[in-house]
């Protein structure tokens, strides 16, 4: 009996909402040092983003002369003077595993920064909101807009952002388009409807999407579509650079002039201007993205109050736990300041973790640069035929077949004589190659591209081999006489 | 079945009346929304089944006439059309001069491929290995109607030992079982795999009298050293390929009641350029002659 009506008083599964509603976020303009360096970032990102399908990089004939291309119908990446084939796909996982290093790496030592200043999410969301705050106005003009009935002004200011914001959504979709098209002949094809279907699905994806993340879901996207919050903790431990309010300072907080109180005032600037609309001083938060927002407009609030800048800042936790239990004692005022912030150590740059991070990127970086220096240019593969696995003779002799692929990567068109090793007195012959002066057949190859050879090796009658021999085809380059390419293939035969 | 809606007193939700060990379970019927959803799934596979062909059986083709078939037939035209210029030039060269072309030459080698795959592997093997009981390996070097361009091409085109065409290579080797006697039949296939390195254990005298019968029956198409003539189609026996096995007892039994391969003439079938291009594949499988 008392066992249920305990259970009686507890609130039913279904009253528990299983979704948060969106709390709207204005974010108050600001400006400072911090608002300053996400300006220069925020520019820097975007006009690389824009700007870099335009550069020319002279390739020759018949190649395409955009410095960074991706030409999925031809089967090219070009990067510069870099050009990569499909097989060599392994050098973009290469890339991607710098960059997630990379990120660690600066990760532990700064921090969020990469999500507070040079995230695409956070350089759009950016870009977006200056757009907003030039039509609708500020944080409380937005508000007050938001809550006018939904004609005239309301209208207007409405319909200019969001054709505002779709403008550059179009732009940005369009500009991805030129990573994989040549952005000079693509413009005027795709403005006179003359582009593929692809390419207008990849502008309607690329320019949605932007719409909708920058314009709509915003820190949304932060806190709970994007991975890397969640496991960002495990970069970051008390020595790294984090957005703090150093409480030992400001609490208790209160109103200016009452005593015994710290140095924040619960203006709460920090709240107004934070873009994901949480409270720095409730200490470290998963939606917190480390963007520095809140130290510019903290500062600004203590310098008209004439008080030292910092309440809120990029400290590490270790120094912020020295200043707090040497402040503990000290009444609130200028010398509870001096002694906390006396007792911080420096950040600590050079601990183990970063070591690891730097240790890895390093090897990462020689094994990228060890194999592109020694990256083939000329590649030779052995296909042995499987049907029939080999053929017997009107002599008595065993002949296999094999197809040879050059494929060569560079510009130049050089030929190779084809040597075969394996047991004495096997026979190669090449259909339709020619001799060179010591009687090896020569195979020709095709610039930045593949040539295919049918190979007949034969046994002669009297040769008694096992049924299974290793061969080796060696490509030899006829001006040195090294050895360009060798491939090993085998030679079967009937069981003796 | 209880006749009053019992109530779950914790949740507040009714219950189906089902029970099981005192547990009861809880009546959570499907969303209104997602029961409509599926009935409007369900009217509209009716209407689906019945302008569309829906079932392989009575002819039903649906109102609408609707046929896959419909979708790719302009598309294999557009292919047609733009392989036509090429294969106006194929069927206008022989297939000497398509191998000296290279960019002939790789077309005819990719269309001979899929000819042969579609036409000849079945009989001939997808490496033109050929088959045990009479069909010949072309990845050899052994032609039996010859193997130079013009040869194959000739083959192909009109088959072999056919009725439907009055220009297919015909030959036939007499059933010897009728007319030699069986001592004769063994001593004639001694000496005949004799020609081609093989002891089968026959004395010289043996030997000798199949000597006899092989000058006196088979030179006139096999010729005089088992060389086989490719004009009449007969192998070369002094070589060691077998295209019905090379055992005595097979030999012998070849020699008594022979079999004879049948090509259908590809000509009527093919269209000239692809003819052309199985010739230019089919002499580079073994290295034609």
């Amino acid at each position: 009996m008392s066992k249920l009506e305990t259970r009686e008083k507890l609130e039913p599964a279904s009253a528990q909402p299983l979704y948060a509603a969106r709390q709207k976020v204005y974010p108050k303009q600001v400006s400072g040092p911090v608002r300053r360096a996400k300006w220069a970032i925020l520019i820097a990102c975007l006009a690389l983003y824009y700007l870099v399908p335009l550069i020319r990089w002279d390739r020759g004939p018949n190649l395409p002369d955009q410095a960074v291309l991706v030409d999925i119908t031809n089967g090219r990446l070009f990067f510069f003077f870099i050009e990569i084939w499909p097989q060599e796909v392994y050098y973009l996982t290469g890339l991607l595993v710098l960059a997630a290093i990379g990120l660690f790496a600066a990760t532990s030592l700064f921090g969020r920064v990469w999500c507070g200043f040079a995230c695409p999410q956070t350089v759009w969301t950016d870009l977006f909101i200056w757009v907003e705050r030039l039509i609708q106005g500020d944080r409380n003009a937005r508000m007050k807009l938001d809550q006018q009935p939904w004609t005239g002004v309301w209208l207007r200011k409405k319909v200019m952002t969001h054709a505002a914001w779709l403008g550059i959504a179009m732009a940005t979709g369009g500009a991805w388009i030129m990573y994989f098209n040549d952005a000079l002949e693509m413009t005027p094809k795709f403005f006179t409807g003359q582009a593929s279907v692809e390419v207008y699905f990849f502008f309607g994806l690329f320019t949605t999407t932007t719409y909708l993340l920058a314009g709509w879901a915003r820190e949304q996207v932060c806190t709970y579509m994007c991975p890397w919050p969640r496991f960002q903790a495990a970069m970051l431990d008390e020595n790294s650079l984090v957005v703090t309010y150093r409480a030992w300072r400001g609490e208790p907080r209160g109103k200016l002039k009452t005593d015994g109180i710290g140095d924040c005032v619960d203006c709460r600037a920090c709240v107004n201007v934070c873009p994901t609309g949480i409270d720095i001083r409730d200490g470290q938060q998963l939606e917190c993205i480390g963007c520095g927002l809140c130290i510019d407009a903290c500062d600004d609030v203590m310098a008209k109050l004439g008080r030292e800048k910092g309440l809120v800042a990029f400290e590490t936790l270790a120094a912020l736990a020295r200043s707090e239990a040497a402040a503990a004692p000290v009444k609130p005022g200028p010398e509870r300041f001096a002694c906390g912030m006396a007792a911080r150590t420096p950040p600590k740059f050079l601990r183990p973790r970063t070591f690891v991070y730097a240790g890895v990127l390093a090897a990462v970086v020689l094994v990228m640069l060890g194999s592109w220096v020694m990256r083939d240019t000329l590649t030779l593969s052995v296909l042995r035929d499987r049907a029939p696995l080999f053929v017997r003779l009107s002599d008595g002799g065993v002949r296999n077949a094999y197809t040879l692929k050059l494929a060569n990567k560079t510009r130049n068109e050089t030929g190779y004589a084809l040597v075969l090793d394996g047991p004495r007195g096997l026979a190669l012959v090449v259909q339709d190659a020619p001799l060179d002066a010591e009687g090896r057949p020569l195979l020709a190859t095709k610039p930045d591209g593949i040539t295919q050879w049918r190979a007949l090796v034969t046994a002669p009658p009297g040769l008694r081999l096992p049924e299974n021999v290793d061969v080796t085809f060696r490509l030899v380059d006829p001006r040195s006489g090294r050895a360009a390419e060798t491939e090993r293939s085998v030679f079967l035969g009937p069981k003796p | 079945m209880p006749t009053k809606v019992e109530k779950d007193h914790i949740t507040g939700t009714d219950t189906t009346g089902h029970e099981w060990d005192g547990l009861k379970e809880l009546n959570t019927p499907l969303p209104k929304w997602w029961l409509y959803v599926f009935y409007a799934t369900i009217a509209f596979a009716v209407v689906w089944m019945i302008i569309y062909p829906s079932l392989p059986v009575f002819g039903l083709r649906g109102t609408s006439g609707w046929v896959a078939r419909d979708q790719i037939a302009p598309i294999l035209a557009e292919q047609r059309a733009r392989q036509e210029p090429m294969l106006a030039r194929i069927r206008a060269a022989t297939p000497a001069q398509i191998v000296a072309d290279p960019e002939l030459r790789a077309f005819a080698m990719v269309g001979g491929r899929v000819a042969f795959a579609n036409n000849c592997a079945g009989c001939h093997g997808a490496g033109g290995q050929g088959a045990p009981g009479g069909f010949p390996s072309l990845a050899d070097d052994s032609w039996i109607w010859g193997g130079s361009y013009d040869a194959i091409h000739k083959t192909i085109a009109h088959g072999v030992r056919n009725t439907e065409d009055s220009q297919a290579r015909a030959s036939i080797m007499p059933p010897y079982g009728q007319m030699l006697q069986p001592a004769q039949i063994a001593d004639v296939a001694d000496f005949v795999l004799s020609l081609s390195g093989v002891a089968t254990g026959a004395d010289t005298a043996a030997l000798a009298r199949g000597r006899q019968v092989f000058a006196e029956n088979c030179v006139a198409c096999h010729g005089a050293a088992g060389k086989g003539n490719q004009l009449l189609g007969a192998p070369d026996l002094s070589d060691q390929i077998w295209l019905y096995g090379g055992t005595k007892a097979e030999v012998m039994r070849q020699i008594a009641n022979p079999r004879m391969g049948v090509m259908p003439p590809w000509g009527a079938r093919l269209d000239p350029a692809t003819i052309n291009m199985l010739t230019v594949y089919v002499h580079q499988l073994g290295g034609g002659q």
